[in-house]
């Protein structure tokens, strides 16, 4: 018996180890384990032993052999897993750059960029955001901001008329300064407000004039606001939106709405000077337009141009392009 | 506005640092656009005299000049002006010359004959901007002189300022010189005097409309010659930007520059009879100096001569019937004050827009009328060394004609408030007084006297804007107000910018086309324009309209892209339509225009931005297939609706639409109000349980007729399923054998999961025959 437990032994084994495949190794399992393997066999003939410590020995020497086929089915499946699974890798090679492809991610308009852009930097200064309507009333546009009927400075803006039933009272908002006066008229104060928003002049389009184009303005009216809070909130801006190398200056000039009025101009690194926008501290009629007592309250108010913000910043040589809606220019700008 | 450095050199020491006199008057509020010098000279360019001409038989456009810059030898020069002729004297640049454009003159030849210089426009040397013909100089400049010399030509610095409309004042070098030397804490000096010479010659002046004219002076001057003005003067007027014509002329445009106060000089035997002031009558005309005869309009300012005749446009335009002549010898020069805004109607009405207008309808000095006047004498003096004043200038006022002073109380508490500074009463005073505003300390209080020649200044906030400029914008400082306000987006800001981001992350750009349509476009798109609104003074008809709807504009765009080759275009736009509505303004709306080209396979592209809005807002709506939006495909196109309320439309535009645009293959569109659905704030979603216990699928097929449509079949498994659904989709759509014709079948996948238990089978078979009865119920059945 021994010697059959022996040879039984060594040809499993040597099966186990010609096995190639995990397949092979699961067709041959059941040959080399099992009540029907030949040691499985061996073992039902191990009551024929009359010796009782005889068959206690074959007994053990059996089922070594047996955890001995059995470890060897489990490192030989172990090898051939091992081998299949690079030979599967190896197969499955991918060349990725093949599958880079385009982003197919739309894009935001450039005025909407720098539209958020803008605000967000306003946001962290303590702004909100105001909006109003685009076609305005004259009082909203002109007579609520200082400018009567028939005022001369009203020839500052080339008006785009809308019909109504009385003629020259509904104008296309020639800057967003009308959402000042409803933002005092619907907001308690104190208000740190921005109004971005699209405005209309009529202008024959160029490299650097659309008749449809668009404004962000500023507004802020609380107790014993100055001029000086207005120099040092444009100075804020400038540092946090351009760049803290950039500075900002004030000089005098004209709005019929604002007084103190001034220009304000942004230095870059090197010296040179951009012509931002205008600002001054809120007139007195303003505030009276807008509900306020110009005693109790001061403010100030800013503005200037988001187009020309996008223009500069992405080197759009003419205005006109942002407007084409040519996918081929809005897909450059992520 | 054009200034001159010599010029304002008259009123104060301002010295020559072209540099640091621009960042002064810039700082002032009169930005300096550029500082140019003037009447640079070009050495070279000597006097000439022409002996001769003669044309070439070979040269059509040039002819030979000979000329002589020493009487004795002779030099030839092609020139192509013929404006000369032998004996003229005329400007020559030698060889070598380096002209003022930087051409170098040398020997050059034509037909080989070589050109022993060049002869000089007015242009070429930069003396004015007459490029008309060879500059013919007076006779009596000596043969060899340097041009510039000869001619007494001076050297200036031109600065261009970009005035705001609110400082008249500075339309004058005298006003700028005033401001400038107040700023740079120099002593200003404007005085002109003059005693009249000889007994008032009167002529009877009448203010008939008292609204016309505030106040109206004559002044006759007698004895006088026409001729030309001296060459500085004319200089002068010509880098100011004024033609020089003769000296009285050029003494009136002299005043104007000097003091921003137009004066007309009359032919005195044309207004013999005096001045009448008043509005125009009707269907009265008048030839202007400018060779039009105008019709007057009854709100014009007219003078009159006194027998009635119209003399002049008052404010705007002299007439040509008075005009001064060769052979004018006496005249009457009218310095007068109109108000700014009928002089401002007036020359708009006339398409004429003059110098004198202009400053007129910014507001000129009523009371510096009498200087100017003076000024006028003393410049016509010049050329006019015997001229005759009979009796200075005569006055005619009445009580439309603003106070001499405005007085207004500042309060001293109001400058720190506005300004952020303290100052005392004393210091205000140093920074104004300079400027003409006179002050009287009244302890809390400054009693500011305003000067006439500012009318932009009357109330208290006018007064601080000059103590400001004047104290300095830099000088104040900044500071950072403390915002007790909180920095964010409102709920509908956000909501907008999240609906962006959908969409771009989705594969839509956002275009931005014109608002301004043409009038047809909306008809062209398919959106119905009876609420359509027009532009009243468009710039082209093209863009006359407003538009109702954003779908023309996304359509045009389409098409542009698609012309040009461009390929996967997906377009959206967020913005503003504008219908007529009840009020006074239009019913603004914002509104979402999502719009795809599709391919070829049926997939609606854009509907999938509908599903994504629906989950990122988390709002619904009912997807009406029955109403076909306007300009939609009868077939696959939905009304968005809650009950009566249309907020949008879906689906595959109208080929007929597309046709009218161009445009080839499908394109399909979303239209949705945001107005409507920003304004939502949706609830934040409260948390459920996620099951651990398995989960049952059903697929279910149902044959259906093409009337049934998906999402009722969808509703009524997902009613029947009941709290025990976990999912439910439409996997698989069929036509075809088997299926009837007319028919589809949709075969749906749904989930079955218990949070607290796994399912039995007899549930789920329960569940199961409930979803097919209900869909049975609606005319489907089981396949």
């Amino acid at each position: 018996m021994q010697k059959d437990i022996a040879a039984a032994l060594d040809a499993a084994l040597a099966e186990i180890g010609a096995a190639a495949t995990t397949a092979d190794l699961a067709t041959l399992t059941p040959r080399v384990v099992g009540k029907k393997a030949p040691l499985g066999s061996l073992k039902s003939k191990l009551g024929g032993v009359g010796d009782i410590e005889e068959r206690k020995r074959m007994g053990q020497t059996l089922n070594d052999a047996m955890t001995t086929v059995e470890a060897a089915l489990a490192t030989r499946r172990a090898q051939c897993e091992e081998a299949e699974l690079a030979v599967r890798l190896a197969s499955e090679t991918l060349d990725l750059t093949e599958n880079l492809g385009s982003s197919k991610r739309g894009r935001l308009h450039l005025v909407t960029q720098a539209t958020q852009r803008l605000e967000d930097v306003f946001i962290g200064l303590g702004f909100q955001v105001a909006e109003g309507p685009e076609v305005e009333s004259d009082f909203y546009n002109f007579e609520a901001l200082n400018m009567p009927k028939s005022h001369p400075a009203r020839s500052m803006w080339d008006t785009l008329f809308v019909e109504s039933a009385e003629e020259g009272s509904v104008v296309l908002r020639t800057h967003t300064s009308p959402v000042q006066i409803r933002v005092m008229q619907d907001w308690p104060p104190p208000i740190y407000a921005i109004m971005p928003g699209r405005v209309f002049r009529r202008d024959t389009p160029d490299a650097t004039h659309m008749p449809v184009f668009h404004q962000i303005e500023g507004l802020v009216i609380d107790r014993n606001i100055t001029f000086r809070d207005l120099a040092g909130t444009i100075e804020a801006f400038t540092k946090a939106f351009f760049g803290a190398e950039f500075t900002s200056r004030l000089r005098p000039s004209y709005f019929p709405f604002t007084e103190p009025s001034a220009e304000f101009d942004i230095r870059r690194a090197n010296g040179s000077w951009i012509e931002l926008g205008g600002c001054g501290m809120v007139h007195p009629n303003v505030l009276r337009a807008g509900g306020l007592d110009p005693e109790e309250w001061s403010g100030f108010a800013f503005g200037f141009g988001i187009d020309r913000m996008a223009k500069e910043r992405h080197g759009v040589e003419d205005i006109r392009e942002m407007y084409t809606n040519d996918l081929r220019f809005l897909r450059q700008f992520p | 506005m054009k200034v001159l450095l010599s010029w304002l050199n008259e009123f104060a020491d301002f010295g020559d640092d072209v540099e640091a006199l621009s960042d002064a008057m810039t700082s002032l509020g009169m930005p300096v656009e550029e500082a140019v010098s003037a009447g640079t000279k070009v050495p070279g360019v000597v006097v000439a005299q022409v002996l001769r001409t003669e044309r070439h038989p070979d040269a059509e456009k040039v002819h030979r000049v000979h000329v002589t810059t020493d009487g004795k030898n002779e030099l030839h020069v092609w020139c192509g002006a013929f404006n000369m002729s032998a004996g003229d004297k005329i400007p020559l640049a030698t060889l070598g010359t380096t002209m003022p454009d930087g051409r170098e003159i040398l020997r050059r030849g034509i037909l080989g004959i070589d050109s022993e210089g060049m002869l000089c426009s007015a242009k070429e040397l930069e003396l004015n901007d007459d490029h008309g013909g060879i500059l013919i100089l007076p006779a009596d400049l000596a043969l060899g002189a340097d041009v510039f010399d000869a001619l007494g030509v001076t050297t200036d610095t031109v600065f261009d300022l970009d005035l705001t409309r609110n400082r008249p004042d500075c339309w004058g070098h005298m006003g700028v010189a005033r401001d400038l030397a107040a700023h740079m804490r120099l002593a200003f000096g404007a005085d002109t005097e003059g005693r009249p010479s000889h007994p008032v010659h009167a002529l009877p002046v009448d203010i008939v409309d008292v609204d016309s004219c505030g106040r109206f002076t004559t002044t006759v001057v007698k004895n006088i010659a026409i001729g030309p003005s001296p060459q500085w003067l004319q200089d002068r007027l010509a880098r100011s930007g004024m033609r020089p014509i003769n000296n009285v002329v050029d003494a009136s445009n002299y005043v104007m520059l000097e003091r921003n106060q137009p004066t007309h000089a009359y032919d005195l035997r044309a207004v013999e009879s005096g001045f009448r002031v008043r509005f125009a009558k009707a269907g009265e005309t008048l030839e202007t100096l400018d060779g039009q005869v105008r019709e007057l309009h009854a709100h014009d300012i007219v003078i009159a001569d006194g027998n009635d005749l119209a003399v002049g446009l008052g404010g705007v335009m002299g007439g040509l019937h008075s005009e001064v002549v060769d052979s004018t010898a006496a005249i009457a020069l009218e310095v007068a004050w109109f108000p700014a805004d009928t002089v401002l109607e007036s020359a708009a009405r006339h398409g004429l827009r003059s110098e004198a207008s202009a400053r007129f309808e910014r507001g000129a000095d009523p009371y510096g009328l009498e200087l100017a006047a003076w000024r006028f004498v003393e410049i016509l003096r010049l050329t006019c060394p015997d001229l005759e004043v009979h009796g200075g200038p005569q006055i005619a006022e009445n009580a439309m004609c603003p106070p001499r002073t405005l007085e207004v109380d500042l309060r001293l508490a109001q400058i720190p408030r506005i300004l952020g500074v303290e100052l005392t009463a004393a210091q205000v005073a140093s920074l104004i007084e300079p400027i003409g505003f006179a002050c009287v300390d009244e302890g809390s209080a400054v009693r500011v006297s305003i000067p006439s020649w500012r009318p932009d200044s009357s109330t208290e906030i006018d007064v601080i804007e000059e103590i400001a400029r004047h104290y300095g914008y830099d000088a104040l400082g900044k500071s950072v107000p403390n915002s007790t306000v909180h920095g964010r987006l409102s709920g509908v800001q956000q909501r907008r910018r999240f609906v962006h981001s959908v969409l771009t992350e989705a594969g839509w750009s956002e275009a931005m086309p014109n608002p301004f349509l043409d009038p047809s476009a909306a008809q062209v798109a398919g959106v119905p324009d009876d609420a359509q609104l027009a532009i009243v003074n468009p710039l082209v008809a093209e863009e006359s309209v407003l538009r109702v709807s954003l779908r023309p504009g996304l359509l045009r765009t389409v098409s542009y892209n698609q012309s040009h080759r461009v390929e996967d275009v997906h377009l959206y736009e967020i913005g503003h339509v504008y219908p007529s509505g009840e009020g006074h303004l239009p019913s603004e709306e914002e509104v979402l225009c999502v719009m795809s080209v599709d391919s070829r396979d049926g997939e609606l592209v854009a509907l999938r931005a509908w599903t994504l809005l629906v989950d990122a807002l988390s709002i619904g709506a009912q997807v009406d297939q029955k109403t076909t939006p306007p300009g939609y495909h009868p077939g696959r196109s939905a009304t968005l609706r809650r009950g009566k309320q249309v907020i949008g439309a879906m689906g595959e535009l109208s080929p007929l639409v597309l046709q009218r645009h161009g445009i080839a293959g499908r394109v399909s569109c979303l239209e949705l109000s945001l107005t409507t659905v920003l304004r939502e704030e949706p609830k934040p979603a409260l948390a459920k349980a996620v099951s651990r216990y398995p989960s049952s699928d059903i697929d279910l097929a149902f044959v259906a007729p093409d009337s049934l449509v998906a999402s009722d079949i969808h509703r009524a498994l997902k009613s029947a399923a009941g709290n025990l659904a976990v999912s439910l989709d439409l996997f698989d759509v069929y036509r075809g054998a088997g299926v009837a014709e007319g028919s589809r079948s949709l075969a749906f996948r749904l989930r079955l999961q218990a949070v607290d238990r796994t399912l039995t089978d007899d549930e789920v078979a329960t569940v199961r025959q409930k979803c097919i009865d209900a869909v049975s119920k609606l005319g489907a059945s089981l396949r």
